[in-house]
């Protein structure tokens, strides 16, 4: 394996985690409108959170994939073709969600908003819930011929350890964007938010106990890479704990942290596990491994100048983008007395 | 062409429709981004209050067509590896480059942007927040050079060797691949394209707003009408003429580079005479290979070779060639005849889309001359003209894809021209059920975006540009039971709904927010 290719490994990994990290927010807010907001206003004042940012948010998703497509067009061919059903699924439900924003901006009525008020809940349960269980699916092997193309079955794709995975990823999305929220909302709605958390988070322990079982028996990741996956799971349990502390203690920023290094730490779970191989084929012959799986050095070089050319002035102008919005949200009824505020949510 | 339930055929079916579809989205965006930051450009230079209104008002237009656009695109970006893996594994040398790049340099932009001007009206100076839809039109403008970069290497490959070990395409310059004449051709077409969209688009949904009773009565509002009738109808035109003489550049390009594609075009088998006639229309049949039209003398030659000569090479001799150059590496089977119908027809529809914007644009410029009738022109007694111009909304969709079929299509039987055929580049894991599901599913979702698309763009139409025109029918009790009910601000919970609906715009984008 070359240098380039390894880098690459990385900075993939590296972009599915900011991902998860950032549209896991969003998902875990649009989770929040149906699970915690009490009322249709709450619902918009919970979506008006995360509107100008969600799009830019998942724009990491894509930028995962290109760079995937890039860098390692074998690995994005399989992965991709393998989970066509699962991916679909995931497609779908970004869309319904993606939508969602600006179709609820122009709605008239209670019942009109709420259609899609649920479109963006329901988009955004399941466009985690299935990329967990894929991310899951993946790493406990597929059968997968010499060409790299994977003839999954349905158990391939549906089983004890993927639907764990996916509800997982789901569950921390939730708790993630709850922390998120609240860091944007006002007084008493941010200390809800921390309030849900608290009871919440217990569920967590015993999901990762029941997780890090099914790892053990369904794939080799404790085995070829013990001392790794060890550090691993242990820092993912020490961030649930220490984001539970901090719902407690009413740190939100503290508690936002936590959830999102939980998020990054089980892809760098994954990533970690499977490394050096990038697909994992039920046939360890047929193993598609990092060091054939990639473009040319050529390529790889040019994009590896172009990521470290664009990359920093893409952080720069995202992270202002955020700190430009980072004035909690009143609650809705102090906001009305404010006349002028056309197009800030509706456009 | 076998688009039938296999594989391929739906593979085929899902790609087209799904592409299509996205690209109903793009030179709206494309375009009106343009018109919207223009707008808002001229309100910040000479402070007349009716640029605002305008930028805000198509505004919204342009983020209902962005949401759609944004959403479809991202099936694009997956469906490559979904659909066609071994296309993916073949050109992922060359093609990952681009798609990488795009997203890094133009969907972080405009994606980031965008929230930024939708949320930020009261916060900077009119100079200021125009820089904001100005960036997020970069960035879809950067977005279309990327993605048409990888396209073009499709059409015409270039900068590449083929490696030994594997039969993949691998990158040998990624300057040539830059460089591309297709790519420099093709975009100036599209982006002229979607300027004329944009300007189509707004010139079809005034004339719309027109023929409404409010319009007609309140002075500001038609104010506001015709002078957005004008704005878009300079847009466009302008659109409409580069479009043309872009069309012509790719025109003389194709001729050379793609002689089958030209020639079904024009629906030529056999060579034609010198001078050559340019065929109106024609009666084709494809599977006799011939072809009965209606001609005027030498004006093929003068499309083709901008003089009063010259033959142009006919299908059958193209064929002929094409056997002689590939058979050695694809087989004598190949047939390279590409669907004739399809592409003269659509070639057809194209160069017509841009003949009546053009026209309608004239036209709306003539009848909104300063002096006329009460100052704003006469456009407003001409009910029937209204009629057609807004009808006109809809025609540069056909030109986009007619013109998208004329590609894709006319590159046949490759996916990349001369080196893989659109048969081997299919995934072979998928499935006619699944692929015959996700159709399904597909074809509802879109049904169900761009109706409500329509629907909630032409509520913002009939709401005015303020915001408080009386809905259509539907609504129109409902808001009327509010209005009487809007006094009472403090209404709350179950009643919100009704309160929301009687309040003017900017009051209830709060209320939503
Ligand atoms: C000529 C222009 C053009 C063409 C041929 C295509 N697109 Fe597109 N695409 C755009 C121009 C564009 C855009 C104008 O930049 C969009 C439309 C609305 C938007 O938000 O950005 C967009 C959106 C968009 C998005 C969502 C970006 C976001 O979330 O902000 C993705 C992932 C793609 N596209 C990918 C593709 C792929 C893989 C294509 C190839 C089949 C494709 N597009 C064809
Ligand atoms: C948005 C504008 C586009 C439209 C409307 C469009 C439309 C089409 C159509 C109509 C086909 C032919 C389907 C058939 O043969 O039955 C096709 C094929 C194809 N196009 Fe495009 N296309 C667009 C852009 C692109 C771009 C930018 C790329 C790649 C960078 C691309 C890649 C392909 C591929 C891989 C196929 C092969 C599949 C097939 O032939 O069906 N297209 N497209
Ligand atoms: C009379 C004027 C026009 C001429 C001569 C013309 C010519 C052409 C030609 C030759 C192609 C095929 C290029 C290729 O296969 O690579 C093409 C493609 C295309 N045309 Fe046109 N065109 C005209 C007007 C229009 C208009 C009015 C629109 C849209 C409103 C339009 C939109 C497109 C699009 C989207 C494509 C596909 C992308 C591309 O390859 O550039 N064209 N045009």
């Amino acid at each position: 394996m070359s240098f380039l290719q390894g880098l690459w490994f990385f900075v993939i990994a590296l972009l599915f985690a900011l991902f998860l990290v950032l549209d896991g927010l969003d998902f875990g807010v649009g989770m929040s409108t149906r699970f915690v907001a009490e009322n249709g206003r709450e619902r918009s004042l919970f979506m008006r959170a995360i509107g100008p940012h969600w799009d830019g948010n998942e724009v990491w998703l894509i930028t995962a994939g290109g760079a995937m497509f890039a860098a390692f067009p074998l690995w994005y061919a399989s992965l991709f073709s393998g989970y066509y059903i699962l991916l679909f699924l995931v497609l779908v439900a970004l869309i319904l969600r993606g939508v969602s924003f600006e179709f609820a901006a122009h709605a008239l009525t209670d019942r009109e908003r709420s259609v899609w008020q649920w479109a963006n809940f329901v988009g955004s349960l399941f466009a985690p819930f299935f990329l967990g269980m894929m991310l899951t699916s993946l790493i406990q092997g597929v059968p997968m011929d010499k060409q790299g193309n994977v003839w999954a079955s349905f158990f391939d794709v549906f089983n004890w350890l993927s639907v764990v995975g996916g509800i997982a990823t789901v569950f921390f999305c939730f708790v993630h964007g709850l922390h998120f929220l609240s860091l944007k909302l006002d007084h008493d709605l941010s200390r809800k938010m921390l309030n849900v958390t608290q009871k919440i988070y217990w569920i967590a322990y015993p999901a990762l106990v029941v997780f890090v079982i099914l790892a053990l028996i369904f794939t080799d990741f404790y085995a070829a890479r013990p001392v790794s996956s060890w550090l691993i799971t242990v820092v993912i349990l020490a961030t649930t704990i220490s984001g539970h502390a901090a719902a407690f203690a009413h740190r939100g920023g503290w508690a936002f942290v936590s959830s999102a290094v939980t998020l990054a730490g089980i892809i760098a779970f994954i990533f970690n596990g499977l490394f050096p191989r990038v697909m994992i084929a039920t046939n360890p012959a047929n193993d598609l491994l990092i060091k054939d799986a990639s473009a040319s050095p050529y390529t790889m070089g040019i994009m590896t100048v172009v990521l470290c050319v664009l990359l920093p002035v893409v952080v720069a102008y995202f992270v202002w983008s955020y700190a430009l919005q980072r004035k909690r949200l009143p609650a809705i009824d102090a906001a009305e007395s404010k006349p002028n505020a056309n197009l800030e949510y509706a456009g | 062409m076998i688009v039938g339930l296999s594989i391929l055929g739906l593979s085929r079916f899902q790609f087209a429709m799904t592409t299509i579809y996205h690209f109903f989205f793009i030179p709206v965006s494309i375009g009106l981004a343009l018109a919207v930051a223009i707008m808002e450009t001229i309100y910040a230079v000479n402070k007349n209050p009716l640029y605002l209104k305008m930028a805000k008002f198509w505004g919204k237009i342009f983020l209902l067509s962005f949401a759609v656009g944004v959403v479809t695109g991202i099936i694009q970006e997956f469906q490559f590896g979904m659909n066609w893996s071994n296309y993916s594994r073949f050109m992922g040398d060359i093609f990952g480059a681009p798609l990488a790049i795009e997203a890094l340099l133009a969907f972080f932009l405009e994606s980031t942007f965008i929230g930024v001007w939708m949320f930020t009206w009261d916060r900077f100076k009119p100079g200021v927040h125009a820089l904001f839809i100005w960036l997020t039109w970069l960035g879809s403008t950067l977005s279309a050079i990327w993605i048409l970069a990888a396209n073009s290497f499709m059409q015409h490959p270039t900068g590449f060797e083929i490696d030994k070990a594997t039969g993949h395409v691998r990158l040998r310059s990624f300057m040539d691949v830059v460089a591309n004449p297709q790519l420099w051709r093709a975009f100036p077409h599209v982006i002229f394209a979607a300027v004329m969209t944009g300007g189509m688009i707004i010139l079809g949904m005034s004339a719309f707003a027109m023929l409404h009773k409010r319009t007609q009565q309140h002075d500001g509002d038609k104010a506001f009408f015709t002078k957005s009738i004008r704005f878009g109808a300079v847009v466009a035109l302008v659109g409409a003429v580069f479009v043309t003489y872009a069309g012509d550049l790719q025109t003389q390009f194709i001729i050379k580079d793609q002689p089958m594609k030209f020639a079904a075009t024009e629906a030529i088998y056999e060579d034609t005479k010198d001078p050559a006639p340019w065929a109106v229309v024609s009666l084709i049949n494809e599977n006799d290979k011939t072809a009965k039209s209606i001609e005027i003398p030498y004006m093929l030659s003068l499309l083709s070779y901008h003089k009063a000569s010259g033959s142009v090479k006919g299908m059958d001799t193209v064929d002929k060639e094409l056997h002689e150059q590939y058979d050695a590496k694809f087989g004598k089977d190949m047939n390279y005849y590409v669907p004739v119908n399809a592409l003269f027809w659509s070639f057809r529809f194209m160069a017509l889309s841009a003949a009546i914007s053009g026209l309608a644009s004239i036209l709306a410029l003539w009848f909104t001359r300063k002096g006329k009738g009460d100052g704003t022109g006469t456009l407003m007694n001409y009910r029937w003209l209204l009629w057609i111009m807004g009808a006109c909304t809809f025609v540069p969709f056909i030109g986009t894809t007619g013109g998208w079929l004329i590609t894709e299509l006319g590159r046949y039987p490759w996916i990349v021209y001369g080196l893989l055929t659109i048969a081997d580049g299919v995934s072979p894991t998928a499935t006619v059920p699944g692929l015959l599901f996700t159709n399904i599913v597909y074809f509802l979702l879109f049904l169900l975006l761009g109706a409500v698309m329509i629907f909630y763009s032409r509520r913002v139409l009939y709401q005015g540009p303020d915001g408080e025109g009386e809905l259509p029918v539907r609504q129109s009790k409902a808001a009327k039971a509010a209005k009487a009910k809007s006094t009472d601000s403090a209404a709350a919970g179950a009643a919100a709904s009704a309160a929301i609906a009687g309040k003017s715009g900017a009051e209830r984008s709060v209320a939503l927010s």
